[in-house]
């Protein structure tokens, strides 16, 4: 490997600066001592999105490039050589305001101003988002859709202790079209900045952007102890909270061997380090159970920056992707210098926070097989509706014809140590006509599954309680479906 | 009309226009106590040096490895007290502990090159200790008989007789949690000592006053050395009333000792794992109605949950007990406090400083009671209402009264809420998995600080040669407005456009001895003092202006920015008025003051006239809540809410919703849990990060929300006419509250009463649907005269000393 550079390059409001602080010193600390105190430390964990700021990131055609808002206080400013970020002090100034800035600032949209810099810039990201189009003259607003198309999700990763929301609401849904003039929507015509191969060192820690896959693993290779990271959303709370500081932290977000979608005819093959919100814009709706999953995955900012690899590989026994992904069958695409070898999600998970990945190895891609079962549904239970942890999370996929369920998948998270199938209850379903006596009989079954345990989440009796009820309730809705009482 | 409320033509205030910073808000360049530390040289940084035990006895204190870990300057410790070794005014608050009180007591702070070194360094400081038993449930404490401060009564006629003339009595009892601000930006303060030994603090904190005389009594110094500035905060609702105190003295001492600015910023888990919190409660009770459904007796102990300290634990146990009542008469009254000594954070202020907890013991009661007397607990309500001529329990008139009754009304109808009632019965009827309900509840909240003492502000008012206007006052920015609506104050009074009248930030130099800004009762004080110190300089122009205009000075009109005499053509610009008033050597500034009038209040007996006014609202909402889970949705909310005259439109209806989500927070999502099994975590805060705290966030806001303002609600003797807002509009969030609750009934049999709990999580609501489906809630409440008498002060119990808000406030013994 060349030498570790000292300073790295990075463009924040259009003007060069220069990052020279430790390697573990996420965006947001970098950016205020920098004297851009705009962006606020409100909760250190991408929870608040007091921090955002936007950055210039590929969009999906690789030609055109896409506003993103993403939490500054969960990346490593290092991961940021050569790239455009543009700060609430960079959308406009008090003599000029952006028109996000001055949406907020007529209608009450700030009340302390803390949390305010971090709403305009998601507010500004979903401005400049492509295919925000009003839906004609007709259009109304809807509870969580404007009628100039902006999604209300899209803030549903900044909180405010002041408003209660309602004026942020209507300044989202006020704003007109992007100008042609408008110079942050120009720039989106050109390719957003390449990401930089990195190697950066101080004080003896590294942080390192390989520029190929095998670099990657070569790295990995020869530093056990490294941590790879995709999305940071994990490392950024790891580092902020926890104080974990790595010697070395190897970038695998922008690799292009990672960042594939394909299609064929048995599978849906995903990058690993493709982001939920790359998924979710590139999928367009291919596969249902999914669509439902994003929107209560996270925050449009953590799904900005997390990634389907990252995820899976936490082995987190409360992340949201395995339920849905261990009813969908899927299978990893493990790589490491050897080769790579594929390994059914449901194998997996060996513990609490264990898989079978070995040192070494990486998460390539996700497949999923097709083709796609008829009935699927997404059931998070969790305290708050938008952003939130799951108490217990199930992912379902039934092919049910003639009345018989033919295959039952049926994926758990938050109830054990790891996810998990539900197997006992998939068989006592399988064959079985779809009734609600069936049903019955199964929730009773499912209601066993896992030790789910007490905590402030939720009691272990809840817990158990949503197993049994959730396979009710997705009964109830595919029937409502298909207009059978 | 009185002089103080009668407002010239064409006021400023009254006009609807953003919040005076907004701009700077939304491009970042509005600054924070936090974002200066990058434009101060030199900078030390502080961190706390925590022991994870809920009660011990600290035995050594060993700081030598910390010393040498690279970039650590300095460990404070008790030694190093010059003064009073205390963070608070009651002299039970040790700044640097010997005794751990709660789990991640800080016992010492270290100063360190960056922030980096700090933790570093404090991570090397070994600290031995022996643990003591604990107690962490409000409910341990009243076993243990553990108790702090006063334990007051209000009282009024004969309870027993009350009970006894009643045809239905009930008996329960309910505990419910406390709420963590989350204000966004977390404490911090920036303390440097200039060349005469001056030392100045930038504090995020709601009393500056208070701040200075802290850090005063700890350094060992009169009140004249100590300035504290506050720029603003990002969101305050009472956490920065008494919690910063000791923050400030922390930096400040390390500056002192190392002639270097020291920066202190709480992280977000610091913030949450030291910080008071609201007080959760406990209540037991017992209540009577006649036969149509009219209270007749309350009998109530309430036990606030006060932490370690009492802090602000008494005034807030008055409060509670002051607001008991909320819109409703009840002819025989008797309701005990006391406060519980656990081991937790030192609770606090809280938007609504106990009125809260007080107020929902009696919405539970009713919400609880209305399906066993059957009557509909929003008729229940109406019924109940004060009327001209009522008194509260502690003897105070309850003036306007109608008010309680216009609102009401006002929501119904634009509301729509009988047909809306019937779409929902019919909904219900078609829906077996999902239900909704509307609940409709009141507000009525006392204005001012229940310590008369408090009710005083202060103003300085400069206008200089060129006639722009600068204004100072006591008040502190949270994000309420008050700068906003001090500025409309000015401008009204000296009759010049906005634009004239620039405010600066709150300084102890600029205007001492201003009381916190709390209680709601910001505007009124400060804007009483704006408006007193403009009124002066107004009074000496209009002398020059009649002589120029040669009119009678009564005959003198100021304009925006105009000086006109009546009855004749002659005017002059405001600008050209201040220019001829300098050179006749006329003073261009004056400090104003305000005193509210006509307050008293006996702490002792618990009897007076404590508030100037009550402010009035009523909401009604729908809540969607689903079978299978027990989560909700809220459709629709419709708000009439009483803020007088309103100073400032845009900004009393950011309050008014802003408080009324926050107040939903409070009473449905957040959830403070605190580890109470025995073992190493005993004590810990388990949501002590905001990814297990959860605030409302869009999901929580109505999908429909509708706020307006009570018409002709012209205040006497308040400024312009206007009434404080910023408190009571949380407590309009009893409707979601009530609203649940009815909508989990729609499960069972009519009639059903439903026990929920507070915060009404998601689960909470699943829970008390399966009562409903079982038709087994009606456990929870016990039918019958005498039912349970709740617990009665003990041979020891004390009542509310005469100025029991403040201890020894203001005496440094260092001096």
């Amino acid at each position: 490997m060349t030498e570790a550079a000292t300073a790295l390059d990075v463009t924040v409001n259009g003007q060069a600066r220069e990052f020279t602080d430790a390697a573990h010193t996420n965006l947001l600390d970098w950016l205020r001592s920098e004297g851009l105190t705009g962006a606020k430390e409100g909760c250190a964990e991408g929870e608040c999105g007091a921090c955002s700021v936007l950055v210039a990131r590929p969009d999906s055609d690789g030609d055109t490039t896409r506003w993103t808002a993403l939490n500054a206080c969960l990346v490593p400013a290092a991961a940021f050589a050569g790239q455009e970020i543009i700060t609430a002090e960079g959308l406009g100034s008090p003599e000029a305001l952006h028109p996000v800035q001055q949406e907020m600032a007529v209608r009450g949209g700030s009340q302390c101003g803390y949390c305010t810099p971090g709403f305009v810039c998601s507010m500004a990201a979903e401005y400049y988002r492509p295919g925000r189009t009003a839906c004609g003259p007709e259009a109304v607003d809807e509870p969580e859709h404007g009628a100039n198309g902006f999604d209300l999700h899209s803030l549903s990763g900044n909180l405010c202790r002041c408003t209660g929301y309602r004026p942020i609401r209507d300044a989202a849904y006020a704003l007109g079209d992007v100008p042609d003039d408008d110079p942050l929507g120009a720039r989106c015509n050109g390719p957003a900045p390449a990401a930089s191969p990195t190697s950066y060192e101080a004080d003896g820690r590294r942080f390192v952007r390989p520029a190929t896959l095998t670099e990657a693993l070569t790295v990995l290779r020869d530093n056990p102890d490294a941590v790879p990271v995709a999305g940071c959303t994990d490392w950024g709370v790891d580092v902020n909270i926890k104080s974990a500081r790595a010697d070395l932290v190897i970038g695998l977000d922008r690799l292009p061997e990672l960042r594939g979608i394909e299609e064929t005819e048995t599978y849906v093959e995903l990058g690993a380090a493709l982001t939920l919100s790359e998924i979710e814009q590139r999928l367009d709706g291919r596969i249902p159970l999914l669509d439902q999953l994003f929107p209560q995955f996270a925050s449009r900012l953590i799904r900005n920056g997390a990634t389907i690899g990252g995820n899976l590989g936490t082995g987190s026994p409360i992340g949201d992707t395995p339920p849905a992904l261990l009813a969908l069958d899927a299978e990893l695409v493990l790589v490491g210098l050897d080769g790579t070898r594929v390994v059914p999600l449901a194998d997996y998970f060996t513990g609490y926070r264990q898989t079978v990945r070995a040192p070494g190895e990486l998460i390539q891609s996700v497949r999923i097989p097709l083709p796609l079962a008829g009935i699927t549904a997404f059931h998070k239970i969790a305290k708050r509706r938008f952003d939130d942890i799951s108490s217990v999370a199930i992912g379902y996929a039934f092919d049910v014809a003639d009345g018989v369920v033919r295959k039952a998948r049926i994926g758990l998270g938050g109830v054990a140590a790891t996810p998990l199938r539900a197997t006992a209850v998939e068989a006592a379903l399988e064959g079985k006509p779809w009734t609600a006596d069936t049903v019955r009989a199964a929730a009773a079954l499912l209601q066993e599954e896992g030790t789910p345990m007490d905590d402030h989440r939720a009691s272990s009796k809840y817990r158990r309680a949503m197993l049994g009820t959730s396979l009710r309730k997705i009964y109830a809705e595919s029937t409502a479906k298909e207009g059978v009482a | 009309m009185s002089y103080l409320s009668e407002r010239p033509t064409k006021p400023v205030v009254g006009e609807t226009i953003p919040h005076e910073s907004s701009a700077l808000h939304v491009t970042g360049k509005a600054l924070y106590t936090d974002d200066l530390v990058g434009r101060t040289k030199d900078v030390l940084h502080a961190y706390p040096v925590r022991v994870d035990q809920a009660h011990a006895k600290v035995t050594r204190l060993d700081t030598s490895q910390a010393l040498t870990v690279p970039g650590v300057v300095r460990v404070l410790t008790g030694d190093d007290v010059p003064g009073v070794n205390d963070a608070g005014v009651h002299h039970d608050e040790p700044l640097f502990p010997t005794e751990v009180m709660y789990f991640g007591h800080a016992v010492a702070w270290v100063l360190g090159e960056t922030l980096e070194a700090a933790r570093l360094g404090s991570a090397a400081v070994k600290v031995d200790f022996e643990p003591l038993p604990s107690l962490v449930r409000v409910t341990e404490a009243i076993e243990a008989g553990s108790y702090q401060g006063a334990q007051p009564t209000v009282a009024r006629g004969n309870v027993d007789e009350g009970l006894d003339r009643s045809e239905h009595v009930f008996t329960g009892t309910f505990e419910f949690a406390g709420q963590e601000h989350f204000y966004l930006e977390t404490q911090a303060a920036l303390a440097q000592v200039d060349e005469n030994g001056q030392i100045f603090i930038q504090s995020s904190t709601q009393h500056p006053t208070e701040t200075q005389d802290i850090v005063s009594h700890v350094l060992g110094l009169p009140a004249h050395c100590v300035t504290v500035q506050c720029l603003r905060m990002g969101g305050g609702f009472g956490g920065k009333e008494m919690q910063p105190h000791g923050y400030a003295a922390i930096a400040a001492l390390g500056a002192t000792l190392t002639g270097r600015p020291v920066r202190l910023r709480l992280n977000r888990t610091q913030d949450l794992t030291m910080c008071g919190k609201r007080h959760g409660f406990h209540a037991e009770w017992r209540v009577g109605f006649s036969s149509d459904g009219y209270l007749e007796a309350l009998d109530a102990t309430l036990t606030a949950d006060g932490g370690w300290s009492i802090d602000l634990s008494e005034p807030v146990l008055a409060r509670a007990l002051c607001h008991i009542d909320n819109a409703y008469w009840i002819p025989d009254v008797r309701v005990h406090g006391r406060i519980a000594k656990t081991n937790k954070t030192s609770q606090t202020a809280f938007r609504g400083f106990g009125g809260p907890q007080g107020m929902l013991v009696l919405e539970d009661i009713l919400g609880r009671c209305a399906p066993l007397l059957g009557i509909d607990p929003a008729e229940l309500r109406r019924r109940n209402f004060y009327t001209e001529g009522q008194e509260t329990p502690y003897g105070m008139p309850v003036r306007h009264p109608d008010r309680l009754e216009t609102a009401w009304s006002q929501v119904l109808s634009s509301g729509d809420i009988s047909r809306r009632q019937a779409d929902i019965s019919a909904f219900n009827a078609a829906h077996e998995d999902t239900k909704r309900a509307i609940a409709i509840t009141p507000v009525k909240f006392g204005i001012s600080f229940n310590l008369t003492a408090f009710n005083q502000g202060g103003a300085l008012v400069l206008v200089y040669k060129d006639g722009s206007v600068l204004i100072n006052h006591g008040g502190t920015e949270m994000g309420q407005g008050l700068h906003t609506k001090m500025m409309q104050v000015a401008a009204t009074t000296l009759g010049v456009p906005l634009s004239t009248v620039r405010l600066a930030p709150t300084r102890t130099d600029k205007v001492p001895n201003a009381s916190a800004t709390a209680a709601s009762s910001g505007t009124d004080l400060n804007g009483g003092a704006v408006k007193n110190a403009c009124d002066q300089i107004r009074e000496r122009l209009t002398v020059v202006a009649a002589g120029r205009l040669g009119v009678p000075a009564h005959d003198v009109r100021f304009e925006q920015g105009n000086v006109i005499g009546l009855g004749t053509d002659e005017q002059m610009t405001w600008e050209e008025l201040i220019n001829i008033a300098y050179f006749q050597r006329i003073q261009l500034s004056a400090s104003g003051f305000y005193r509210t009038e006509g307050l008293h209040w006996d702490a002792t007996t618990m009897k007076g006239t404590p508030f100037k006014y009550f402010a009035y609202g009523v909401a009604a909402t729908e809540v969607e809540v689903d079978g299978f889970t027990g989560a909700y949705r809220t459709r629709r909310v419709d708000i009439v809410h009483d803020v007088g005259d309103s100073l400032s439109p845009l900004i009393d209806l950011g309050q008014i919703e802003g408080g009324f989500v926050q107040g939903a927070g409070w009473l449905t999502l957040e959830d403070l849990r605190w580890d109470d099994r025995d073992g190493p975590t005993r004590g810990r805060l388990s949501t002590q990060a905001a990814s297990t705290y959860k605030l409302p966030s869009f999901s929580e806001m109505p999908e429909v929300f509708n706020v307006e303002l009570l018409d002709k609600a012209h205040e006497e003797g308040a400024v312009y006419g206007s009434k404080a807002v910023g408190e009571p509009p949380l407590m309009l969030a009893f409707s979601v509250r009530e609203a649940l609750r009815q909508a989990a009934a729609a499960f069972g049999p009519e009639g059903t009463s439903i026990d929920l709990a507070s915060p009404a999580t998601p689960e909470a609501v699943y829970w008390a649907i399966e009562q409903a489906r079982d038709a087994r809630a009606d456990g929870h409440l016990t039918q019958g005269f005498p039912g349970e008498v709740p617990a009665q002060p003990g041979p020891d119990a004390r009542p509310m000393l005469a100025n029991a808000e403040r201890g020894q406030y203001g005496v440094p013994s260092g001096v």
